[in-house]
């Protein structure tokens, strides 16, 4: 059928007043401020998954204050599910706007591999760790957001623990650690560069500046997310006998 | 053995292939030279040339680094030859290629001409004014601090050296890359053009322009003239974001 709105832009290149589309402008930017959103996300869930080197008391605490039970008894893993979907939307959008990069053909696909192994250049390599854990990620990370959506209340010392260990979900779980802490370590790292948001007077020494910390987060939250992994996968294995069976708060057990 | 004695020999490889040609098959060849203090790749070659082989094909004209002519591939990074000295490289080997990117001649000689030609058209790389320019009276007066900002821009000498370091550009062959971008900076910059940032969104405003640029650092990280460009892309892309 025909638009001809559309039309006039697939024919010229610009609408019909002659301007060219602000919709670039609005994926770039969208672009950007979903992957800050999800970065941010990933920063405080990786702190929050860690609670779990704290005890299990902890961890059990901080899930049922995410289920909201300071305001409802015995909390309300719906709330878990609804926050899952919220970052499940941000993930699909980012996804897609992002896709937008990626090398679309093989020809690109080579002609960018080719120039990375020749230039040696580390922000260009950099790119090639980001597409890499992105694909990785379209996958894995649909998984563990579906779980999320769909059995909340499978959250906690045990429950988390037997996941990860009896229904041996940990391989995915470790290629989706590593591959989201350096997604999202890069990702910032490129996004401050993007936008210029530290050049300050000397942009070029702001710059070795932002990489450092972003080094510097991406090791720390590898330590972290490892050890967390690493701790539910002890819990796990030593609760392998007791399959199922839902922690009981204060017991230890 | 070196000439003399003092001095070492070193092994230039290039890159050899003439697509006019139809029997010519990409090949590489080394010439063996002896190293002379203060030799640049420029020199290197010219010897080449000269003594060596007089069908060997690159591009020169100022020996200066002003020009842009001489930019190459050395050892997987793109150069200029005759900023390049050839003592950089400790073990003596270096291989030579042309810059990818843009369309080759022969041998190290690339055409950057052409396509810097149509990109300022495409840029509308001049000054855009309704001023009539009254030569008999004194130019308005410019801020010291944005002239030196313009300037600085200018100091671009379109080697072509930020493309053939620019994935995007090797993939995706309509981006204006940021010697296009820089250009756009150069003019919004400066207060003879009477552009908004709406005329240079018609401009740059798409994925061959200002946002095909992923901040791969490959254009600002190898610029032999140190020109701030992912600052000045930063700017731009900020501008061009604001655009109603």
């Amino acid at each position: 059928m025909l638009s001809r709105g559309y039309t006039t832009e697939l024919l010229t290149g610009k609408d019909s007043s002659k301007r060219k589309s602000r919709i670039p402008a609005r994926i770039d930017f969208l672009q950007s401020v979903s992957g800050l959103v999800l970065a941010l996300f990933i920063m405080f869930h990786l702190v929050f998954e860690s609670s779990i080197l704290l005890g299990k008391d902890a961890m059990y605490m901080l899930t049922k204050v995410f289920e909201g039970e300071p305001f409802i008894q015995g909390g309300e893993p719906l709330i878990i599910s609804v926050l899952a979907f919220i970052i499940f939307a941000f993930f699909v959008l980012h996804a897609g706007v992002a896709m937008r990069k990626f090398p679309s053909s093989y020809k690109e696909y080579r002609r960018y591999t080719e120039h990375k192994a020749l230039l040696n250049h580390n922000d260009t390599n950099l790119w090639y760790v980001q597409i890499m854990t992105g694909f990785i990620m379209f996958f894995l990370g649909s998984i563990h957001l579906y779980i999320m959506m769909t059995q909340p209340e499978n959250i906690g010392p045990y429950a988390s623990s037997d996941r990860v260990y009896s229904d041996l979900m940990w391989p995915m779980y470790l290629v989706l650690l590593i591959s989201v802490v350096l997604h999202a370590g890069i990702g910032l790292y490129r996004l401050i560069i993007k936008w210029g948001v530290f050049d300050g007077k000397d942009p070029k020494a702001n710059r070795q500046r932002s990489r450092r910390i972003a080094k510097v987060l991406v090791t720390a939250y590898l330590l972290l997310g490892l050890a967390s992994l690493g701790a539910y996968m002890r819990i796990g294995y030593e609760h392998r006998g007791e399959y199922g069976q839902r922690y009981v708060p204060g017991s230890g057990k | 053995m070196p000439e003399n004695e003092n001095y070492r020999e070193i092994e230039i490889t290039v890159f050899r292939y003439n697509p006019q040609d139809k029997d010519s098959t990409p090949e590489y060849q080394t010439y063996t030279l002896t190293e002379t203090p203060g030799m640049t790749l420029y020199i290197a070659l010219i010897q080449i040339w000269s003594k060596m082989d007089h069908d060997l094909s690159f591009d020169f004209v100022c020996r200066a680094g002003i020009c842009g002519s001489c930019s190459m591939v050395v050892n997987g990074k793109p150069r200029l030859a005759c900023k390049t000295r050839t003592n950089e490289f400790e073990d003596g080997k270096i291989t030579l290629l042309p810059l990818p990117a843009f369309k080759h001649i022969k041998d190290l000689s690339v055409d950057t001409g052409n396509w810097m030609n149509a990109m300022s058209k495409k840029l509308e790389s001049w000054i855009h004014t309704q001023e009539e320019t009254d030569l008999s009276r004194i130019e308005k007066p410019v801020d010291p601090e944005v002239a030196d900002e313009v300037f600085e821009l200018d100091r671009c000498i379109e080697c072509g050296i930020c493309l053939a370091s620019c994935s995007t550009k090797i993939m995706r062959d309509d981006f204006v890359g940021a010697v296009g971008l820089n250009r756009t900076a150069r003019f919004s910059i400066d207060p003879h053009d009477q552009r908004t940032d709406e005329d240079f969104y018609e401009l740059i405003g798409d994925e061959n322009g200002v946002f095909g640029c992923m901040s791969l650092m490959g254009c600002e990280d190898h610029c032999p003239k140190n020109l701030p460009l992912q600052t000045k892309i930063a700017y731009m892309r900020r501008k061009m974001v604001k655009v109603k």
